[in-house]
């Protein structure tokens, strides 16, 4: 029958649509197209395989298999794997630094505060979207400096010296992330500005801050900046590093940010001026909306090394995530357990990256509108 | 060059040019150009590729600068005063070569974005509106839809909506119809011939001549950035008076 049809002569302009051929689908069409398409090919997956059979099993039995999930001290830890134990027996300090006991539920309830608006936001199509968006930018970080700090509505004063592990890792990268991408924006708008005043601040701001490396913006923000205020006026050394990462991040995305600008076309603006649209009006509606969808990549980017950054506080005396872990490390019970602490560190590190760039590539399928 | 129309209704007229010079850093592109439109008048605009066509019809609303001689705009006259151009832009629609629609938004906002922010409408009566010139442009069924969702003709009447949505008073066209695919440009020049039937005053620059046979009231001929010939299409396709004019019609017509 079919063998027929494939010889039948149609008349002109009348051929059906046919199934494509049976090589080119399913699994074996998929592994023939992909893994084994030409020689060099088929050798590089016979190459990975092997690759893979040699690192997998042995990180498998290292850290599952041998290791050592229960306990409370460094003897139950028998020798062979990894001692999970360690994670364990430090896992307040590794989350939460110092942070007093009896305090603790005031960070988990701003985490659990964060996630109630955070989780309905990675949902497709849940309504009222602006509301919970506005929830989280104003109203949680308000709620959360509260919680964190107290000295308010009947809640003890937690000094920032207290905060420590993840904790103080999320709560630099979270406001360094918020602060940096309104400020990176407006920065960029003003390197484009035809205001000559606005433009050369704008230029000095960004070349000045993407010329220094955060660790000595750290360190000016920790030692030197203090020797201009004057006497007797104390500012938070954490409230400092903030403010440094922030600027520097803010850099970095007023860059991203321009780049984003330079890329919608002359007709875009044409086209809202014709309408009567204002320079405001056009920049947040028709430009950057745009702008910042085509450089999501790049602002994720900014994201994640601003995370991974955030582990440079501990030199001026923070003791973020990593900077616990290495706390840890350096206690003489403590003492052959380092690559239990990194690899833990790295995992959490990862995960969290891994579930920015994930977000973000979501984000640019759901904004793509087909052009 | 002929002189203006005698019987000089000055209540009528929604845009004067008078003694108009533009240049682009040395380059003089537009040489004292004079040019009165009506109300209701229907005026196309010809000449060949660099003459200054574009860059006349963008200065009526201040996408490009001139820099001597007035524009004046229903009245008002343009200056660099941000206030006196908005207020201009808004009366003023424009129809793009290259559609520029916004790519990011839906076709339906796409027009109802600048009555809601630029002309306070409620969003309500914006939509009403959108959908009523939808239906004016024959793409009812497009409203949901991306611009990059549609074919180049239909990109266009969307364009000529949006501007529709504005409630223009005049609208230019700039070249509508050279970025389409042939069998496109007949719909939306059907669009442009009902909305002059309507007595929309309109400003087009096109190289369709028949449509400015059809619509025109009159053609307008430039070249080397100056206004060569101004006459009504009869006269103008029929007894062209200048020799730059009767090559460059015996170069488009000849198809
Ligand atoms: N932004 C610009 N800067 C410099 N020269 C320009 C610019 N825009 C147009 N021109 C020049 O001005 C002349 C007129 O351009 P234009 O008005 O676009 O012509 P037309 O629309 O009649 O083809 C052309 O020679 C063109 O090269
Ligand atoms: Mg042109």
């Amino acid at each position: 029958m079919s063998s027929l049809d494939n010889n039948a002569q149609y008349p002109v302009g009348e051929h059906p649509n046919w199934e494509p051929p049976v090589s080119n689908v399913g699994v074996i069409g998929w592994m023939k197209h992909n893994l084994f398409s030409s020689r060099l090919n088929t050798i590089l997956t016979l190459l990975a395989i092997y690759l893979l059979y040699t690192v997998i099993p042995p990180v498998v039995q290292w850290a599952i298999l041998d290791a050592d999930w229960v306990g409370s001290s460094k003897a139950d830890c028998t020798g062979e794997g990894a001692c999970w134990v360690y994670i364990n027996v430090w896992w307040k300090q590794i989350m939460y630094g110092r942070y007093p006991d009896a305090e603790l539920w005031r960070v988990q309830t701003a985490y659990v505060l964060g996630l109630v608006g955070l989780i309905p936001l990675m949902i497709p199509n849940f309504p009222k979207k602006k509301w919970i968006s506005a929830y989280l930018l104003l109203l949680f970080p308000f709620m959360a400096y509260v919680l964190f700090s107290g000295d308010n509505l009947g809640l003890k004063l937690v000094e920032t010296p207290l905060w420590g592990g993840l904790f103080l890792t999320l709560v630099i990268a979270i406001t360094g992330i918020v602060a940096s991408l309104p400020l990176g924006i407006l920065l960029a708008l003003g390197r484009r500005s035809n205001m000559p005043v606005i433009k050369t601040l704008c230029i000095l701001f960004i070349e000045f801050w993407r010329g220094v490396p955060l660790i000595t913006v750290l360190f000016m923000a920790s030692v030197m900046f203090p020797l201009f205020l004057p006497q007797g006026v104390n500012f938070d050394q954490l409230l400092r590093a903030l403010i440094g990462v922030a600027l520097f991040a803010a850099a970095y995305m007023a860059e991203v940010v321009r780049g984003g600008l330079q890329a919608i076309p002359k007709g875009q603006y044409e086209a809202a001026q014709a309408l009567g649209l204002s320079y405001w009006k056009t920049t947040i509606f028709i430009i950057m909306p745009q702008a910042l969808k085509l450089v999501i990549p790049g602002i994720v980017n900014v994201f994640i090394a601003l995370f991974k950054d955030t582990t440079l506080v501990s030199i001026i005396g923070l003791f973020d995530f990593l900077g616990m872990i290495q706390l840890v490390n350096t206690n003489p019970d403590w003492l052959s357990f380092a690559i239990e602490g990194y690899v833990f560190a790295a995992v959490i590190f990862w995960f969290f990256c891994f579930g920015m760039s994930r977000y973000s590539q979501h984000l640019e399928k759901k904004l793509h509108t087909g052009h | 060059m002929k002189t203006e129309n005698s019987q000089h209704d000055t209540d009528d007229v929604i845009i004067e040019i008078m003694g108009m010079h533009k240049w682009y850093g040395p380059f003089h592109v537009l040489k004292d150009i004079n040019l009165t439109v009506r109300k209701g008048e229907r005026i196309v605009i010809c000449g060949p590729s660099g003459s200054g066509k574009s860059t006349m019809i963008r200065c009526i609303n201040r996408l490009e600068e001139h820099q001597k001689g007035q524009i004046i705009v229903e009245g008002t006259e343009l200056t660099s005063d941000l206030k006196n151009i908005e207020r201009i832009r808004r009366e003023v629609g424009m129809v793009f070569q290259h559609f520029n629609l916004f790519p990011h938004l839906s076709v339906l906002d796409n027009l109802t974005l600048a009555p809601i922010w630029v002309r306070k409408m409620p969003k309500k009566e914006a939509i009403d509106k959108a959908m009523y010139y939808l239906e004016r442009v024959k793409i009812p069924e497009q409203a949901k839809k991306y611009p990059g969702q549609l074919s180049g003709g239909q990109q266009q009447r969307v364009a000529i909506a949006r501007s529709l949505c504005m409630s223009p008073k005049v609208m230019l066209f700039d070249e509508p119809t050279s970025a389409l695919d042939p069998e496109m440009i007949k719909e939306v020049l059907d669009v442009m011939v009902e909305l002059a039937e309507e007595g929309m005053t309109m400003l087009c620059v096109t190289h369709e001549m028949g449509f400015a046979k059809t619509v025109a009231d009159c053609v307008v001929f430039m070249d080397g950035g100056q206004i060569i010939e101004r006459n009504d299409p009869e006269t103008f396709f029929n007894h062209p008076q200048h020799e730059r004019t009767k090559l460059f019609l015996s170069q488009v017509l000849q198809h």
